[in-house]
């Protein structure tokens, strides 16, 4: 593989702001190919809005953004390759999930083959008959999982992904963000829980203020701070207000 | 295109499940059919229907759009993340909260008329109310729409949808007749038309008078609207104005979509 397909997003550059707040400050991250990076910071500090970024959902202020190479700033085909399963999992009250997953086929062209492998070990085959306003969160949150990863996409956006689930739910999902990396997938992960991005991630981005603090393996996170997990890690961090050049 | 009609679709299909929806519908059909049944008469009927139509509907249409857009704002994160562009995504958006309100209103005032079986002169009455809900509906889904996507607080939102439609069905005659009582030495006629074709409502409302009798009782003004209306070039500035109404807002709303950070 060359240079350029090892790396399957880049970021040169990007910042954005708010009114009169800087929510991202020149951030430049390279997320690899087939890895898994988690996106750690206080509230407040950026995260959604770079993962916002990538998918388009908000206009970079400055800055570049490439997915395989090829600059997104402005266009739409990308995104059939990505898989983003956001944080609130609210949709049309009055739809079934049946529904929900045959407007997202509509509107992708329905060229992916499709993944099910979700639908299947959460079972979610009846709830997809009844109206999302009558589904509990979790299964909501089930659903919106399910989603993320049905059209087969080379990379997958997740957005505190367990939060609402069950141990058994969390861990089914666990277990196949896992197994699509193992099948050269690449993931971006935000979550507030440190236990669950160490079992996941490869590599940490750690946002402060809308700059990248640290970016790297997460054994190399640990190694600087002294730190035995990325829970302790992250909190040195946070307490040091820890600003490094980029690993 | 494909995306316009995809999201039109699914949307639309979750807007006419919505309760608030089907009770519009349900109270267009109830006024219609107590009119109808207290009137005996589908004249009469239809002229009181006149000012409900231009009291309720752009109130619904406004409101309603406002909310269900703000609760849907997930939802179009949802639909932004997948390979559309966002004009088309706007277009069917727009179209999917505006045809369903349209389909509920004709729905629930048309019903009753049919049921009771009526003329040709109601019949064209019929279709001229149903005409000028669609248009108002069309006009003010729009500026609903605008505001939902201008607007990051919903609060405020709904408080500048209601402002708007305060200005236009209360404030703005108000402001109207103030001026006329003020200059009633001067001849007004041309003036009053002006500011009748900057209001839509207004434009709504003297378009359906002017098809009653009682249209002749309005005098001598009444017989200035009656032939501008009557004439092409008035009928053609009337629907220019109603159209511009509609185009206005969706094309604002259309730039703001484009550039907005959801």
């Amino acid at each position: 593989m060359d240079q350029v397909s090892e790396l399957k997003i880049q970021i040169t550059g990007l910042s954005k702001r708010f009114g009169t707040i800087d929510v991202l400050r020149a951030v430049d991250l390279v997320v690899r190919t087939g890895r898994v990076i988690a996106i750690v910071g206080p509230n407040g500090a950026g995260k959604t809005t770079l993962i916002k970024s990538i998918l388009g959902l908000t206009r970079p202020g400055a800055g570049r953004i490439t997915f395989d190479g090829v600059d997104v700033v402005g266009r739409d085909e990308y995104r059939a390759r990505i898989g983003y399963m956001p944080q609130i999992a609210r949709f049309p009250e009055n739809l079934t999930g049946a529904e929900l997953f045959r407007m997202l086929k509509d509107l992708r062209g329905g060229a992916a083959p499709l993944d099910v492998e979700l639908l299947e070990s959460f079972e979610l085959g009846a709830a997809l008959e009844q109206p999302l306003r009558v589904l509990s969160g979790g299964t909501r949150q089930k659903v919106n999982a399910a989603m993320a990863f049905l059209f087969s996409p080379d990379l997958l956006v997740l957005d505190e992904p367990t939060a609402g689930l069950d141990p058994l739910a969390s861990s089914i999902l666990k277990d196949k963000i896992l197994a699509d990396r193992g099948a050269g997938k690449t993931a971006v992960v935000t979550s507030h829980i440190m236990n669950e991005l160490e079992e996941l991630a490869d590599d940490v981005a750690f946002l402060l203020e809308g700059r990248i603090a640290f970016v790297g393996t997460l054994d190399e996170l640990k190694r600087i701070t002294a730190q035995a997990t990325l829970e302790r890690a992250v909190a040195t961090m946070m307490t040091r207000g820890w600003v490094r050049a980029a690993a | 295109m494909n995306t316009i009609l995809m999201v039109l679709k699914y949307q639309a299909r979750d807007a006419v499940r919505s309760r608030w929806l089907i009770g519009y519908a349900i109270f267009f059909g109830l006024v219609t059919e107590g009119l109808l049944r207290f009137s005996g008469d589908p004249a009469k009927a239809q002229l009181s229907l006149v000012s409900v139509v231009l009291f309720v509907v752009p109130l619904v249409s406004i409101v309603f759009g406002t909310v269900y857009l703000y609760n849907a704002r997930e939802f179009i994160e949802l639909i932004l993340a997948q390979p559309v562009r966002r004009l088309q995504t706007y277009t069917g958006l727009y179209l999917g909260l505006a045809l369903p309100m349209v389909l509920a209103f004709a729905v629930g005032l048309g019903a009753p008329f049919l049921f009771h079986g009526i003329d040709a002169t109601a019949w064209n009455t019929l279709v001229a109310l149903l005409a000028a809900g669609t248009v108002l509906t069309g006009a003010f889904s729009a500026i609903a729409t605008l505001i939902a996507i201008r607007c990051e607080d919903r609060l405020r939102g709904l408080g500048t949808a209601i402002a708007v439609w305060l200005m236009l069905t209360v404030v703005y005659d108000g402001l109207v007749l103030f001026i006329l009582a003020v200059m009633s030495d001067y001849p007004l006629e041309r003036a009053t038309l002006a500011m009748m074709m900057a209001n839509p409502i207004d434009i709504a409302r003297v378009a359906l008078l002017l098809r009653f009798d009682g249209a002749a009782m309005m005098g001598y003004t009444g017989a200035v609207f009656l032939k501008f209306f009557g004439g092409a070039l008035g009928a053609t500035i009337a629907i220019t104005a109603l159209t511009a109404w509609i185009a206005a807002p969706v094309a604002l709303g259309m730039r703001a979509f484009q550039r907005k950070d959801f």
